[in-house]
């Protein structure tokens, strides 16, 4: 991208952010932190709730952009089609557990755990990857169907080292040491785990883009294109999937930690298929392959799961609307047909703008403009054409 | 007997003799299942050299095309490429699993021992390390470093080189039917084809450290400049699939001479193509090997492409070498004109 742009006056946005991405990055991510809780305090926010409910559940939302940028990585970029994401979620949330908890007894600071919980899933992604490798789409798709199914019955059966359904509770907060007057996170202020998340999401932000445009990332996209050719072209296609795997893995791995640190407590059945199917649905609504897309992607679908549809129960609730024949709107509840509601989006998207809502540009082309290889039809017609 | 006969008749021009053999292929066979796809077959490179490989179609050869690229392992026989042994049978690749468990059960053992003479922590260090060791060496055994292939050659445990392993070793390739990455511009797939001569990690580019920086710069530009090699200069941040279809053959000739091959292997390179772009590209075959010295392996099926550039022909039919020789003398041979043409065509 650098290296196609040189000797060109800056002009764009585009061309700028693609010399300094980290400080665009950075910008970016200090001016949404500084938008979104201004956003809700403005009157149709507002009314949903204070401001604290607000920034709590941006920080949650702040969970999902991690697992989706995550998942981006494997699904977007190597194309590798991973149903079982949650698991690598579940790995790093019961690795903060297990580290800082009064259940072991460990009290390693959560700033530590981020790295080993980001570790931990990162091998798990190996090895998850490793016996997969050798298959491709719905089979791929099938067995870490499978893999993600199998981590939260084994943490919720494995009593002894688990605890089984009741979870893990007593999970450590988070610490500053004193930095900014704050000590331990706690419950009631949301704003430190606001700031953390956001620091955290912009860093994975930061090294993502930097995989994408380099060596590696351009050998996950060949793979994707076209594994055979990928291997003959010299790409260790066992090594890079498994390297996408395992950056996949850990970002999640990264959420999990933070997820379990804000909660302090954690059950096998938060990390069901309905967290992967979420995360898949995020990244493919928001854009796949691009990573602000898929960012944008997961912050709204969260919002709008918890805020939104609250506020569509009440507000239709509102209406006093009388029922038309059998259907009685105000005895809905809307949050219980959110996966319906989904469902709808993802239907509906699919036919209109199959490429997400922010759409990488090479995403965009290749659905857009879809014509095969020349040598594909041309061969067959036996009609060469093309004189160069 | 024709085929020892043509053989004695090498021309002059070619190289001939063990010393500057690049590639030496003994008695290659491929059955799948009751088929013999090909049988038996030896065939030279000589470096500095243009071969090719005809034969009608179904004679085998983009089986054996395969085998040399590393897509597939021969049922018997062996490729030595540059001097070393890269493809033959696999051997004993039972035994590999006991490697991933020999340190970790020493541990284990270690522990047991020391659990029985007198308890202490050392045993749940030991079993600590055990796990530990079964971890790395679980990891290694996926990644397969060379250094781990090469200990594995060592004791016996012999696998073929995988297609990447042959593109590191200085074979690159193009496919019969067109296969770039569509969605990927043409630069970008010039930097695919530099994969294995870049070096660049996880880390530098985590860290976009200078030597990954001044890397990617070089890659461009060395990008722009195979590109102008094949005559496809200016399309650099074309995609692949929206180029003409000469233009998409002469990328994947480009994409294939990034990654700095010794030999290059053309899979029916002028299949498609009409007379004029089918010279220009055999101009480009010449051009290769007289400028770059890359040795070359084309396969066609077609006899009148490779007549004018190819040092030696080889033909196979129904997976045996039929023929080999000058292009001129594997023309006239009977046997070669039977296998195109039928019998009568002989009398």
């Amino acid at each position: 991208m650098s290296a196609a742009n040189r000797g060109v006056p800056l002009t764009t946005g585009r061309e700028f952010f693609g010399r300094h991405q980290s400080l665009s990055i950075v910008v970016a991510a200090a001016v949404v932190t500084t938008i979104l809780p201004l956003v809700a305090l403005v009157p149709p926010f507002s009314g949903f709730g204070n401001l604290d409910v607000w920034v709590g559940t941006f920080a949650n939302a702040g969970v999902f952009v991690l697992l989706a940028l995550g998942l981006n990585v494997v699904v977007g970029l190597a194309g590798l089609l991973d149903l079982g994401y949650a698991a690598f979620f579940a790995i790093g949330a019961y690795t903060m557990a297990y580290g800082n908890s009064a259940f072991t007894g460990l009290d390693v600071p959560f700033w530590v755990m981020l790295v080993v919980g980001a570790l931990v899933a990162a091998i798990f992604g190996i090895f998850l990857g490793a016996p997969t490798l050798r298959l491709r789409g719905d089979y791929l798709a099938i067995v870490t169907l499978g893999f993600g199914e199998i981590v939260p019955v084994v943490f919720r059966n494995a009593d002894t080292y688990t605890r089984g359904t009741n979870g893990i509770t007593g999970i450590g907060q988070p610490s500053f040491y004193g930095l900014f007057g704050i000590n331990g996170f706690g419950f009631t202020n949301q704003w430190p785990y606001y700031i953390t998340i956001v620091v955290i999401i912009a860093i994975a932000m930061i090294f993502l883009y930097r995989l994408q445009d380099s060596r590696l990332g351009r050998a996950w996209v060949a793979i994707r294109e076209d594994e055979l050719a990928a291997a003959s072209m010299g790409i260790n296609t066992v090594t890079t999937k498994l390297l996408a795997f395992a950056i996949g893995a850990s970002t999640s791995g990264f959420a999990g930690v933070f997820y379990a640190a804000k909660l302090s407590t954690i059950a096998p059945d938060s990390f069901g298929f309905t967290v992967s199917f979420t995360a898949l649905a995020m990244v493919v609504l928001g854009g796949m392959g691009n990573i602000w897309g898929v960012s944008a992607g997961a912050f709204i679908i969260y919002e709008l799961q918890t805020q939104g549809l609250k506020q569509l129960d009440s507000f239709v609730k509102s209406l006093h609307l009388a029922p038309i024949g059998p259907v009685d709107l105000n005895a809905i509840n809307f949050i219980n047909y959110q996966y319906l509601l989904y469902g709808l989006a993802l239907v509906l998207m699919m036919l209109f703008r199959p490429e997400g809502l922010f759409p990488s540009r090479r995403r965009r082309q290749e659905l857009r403009e879809a014509e095969p290889l020349a040598g594909e039809d041309e061969l067959v017609s036996g009609d060469p054409t093309g004189v160069a | 007997m024709t085929a020892d006969a043509v053989t004695a008749e090498a021309p002059a021009g070619v190289p001939d003799g063990g010393g500057s053999l690049l590639l030496a292929a003994h008695r290659i066979s491929k059955r799948f299942g009751g088929l013999v796809a090909v049988r038996a077959v030896d065939f030279d490179i000589p470096a500095g050299s243009i071969v090719s490989l005809i034969g009608p179609n179904g004679a085998g050869k983009t089986t054996f095309f395969n085998v040399i690229a590393g897509l597939s392992d021969p049922t018997e026989g062996s490729i030595d490429f540059d001097g070393q042994r890269v493809v033959a049978r696999p051997r004993r690749t039972w035994a590999e699993p006991f490697f991933w468990f020999a340190l970790p059960a020493v541990a284990f053992v270690l522990a047991a021992i020391v659990e029985a003479v007198s308890p202490s922590p050392l045993v749940e260090v030991l079993v600590v390390v055990a796990v530990l060791l079964l971890v790395v060496s679980l990891i290694v055994a996926v990644i397969r470093p060379t250094w781990y292939v090469d200990l594995l050659r060592r004791v016996g445990v012999f696998r073929s080189a995988r297609p990447n392993d042959m593109v590191s070793l200085g074979i690159g390739r193009t496919f019969q039917n067109i296969r770039l990455f569509g969605n990927m511009t043409a630069r970008e797939n010039v930097e695919v084809g530099m994969h294995t001569r870049l070096s660049a990690g996880l880390l530098d580019a985590a860290l976009r450290l200078p030597r990954h920086r001044r890397e990617e710069v070089e890659a461009a530009e060395q990008a722009h400049r195979w590109l102008e090699y094949v005559g496809l200069a200016g399309r650099d941040e074309e995609l692949a699939r929206n180029l003409p279809y000469g233009d998409q053959r002469r990328l994947e000739i480009a994409r294939a001479l990034a990654s700095q091959p010794k030999l290059l292997l053309l899979d029916e390179p002028t299949a498609g193509m009409n007379p004029v772009e089918t010279s220009q590209m055999t101009a480009l075959f010449g051009r290769i090997r007289r400028e770059l010295g890359i040795t070359i392996l084309l396969i066609e099926h077609d006899m009148r492409v490779v007549m004018g550039v190819s040092d030696r022909v080889t033909v196979l039919d129904h997976g045996e070498k039929i023929a080999e020789g000058a292009p001129d003398v594997v023309r006239a041979d009977p046997r070669v004109i039977e296998a195109y043409l039928g019998k009568g065509a002989t009398a």
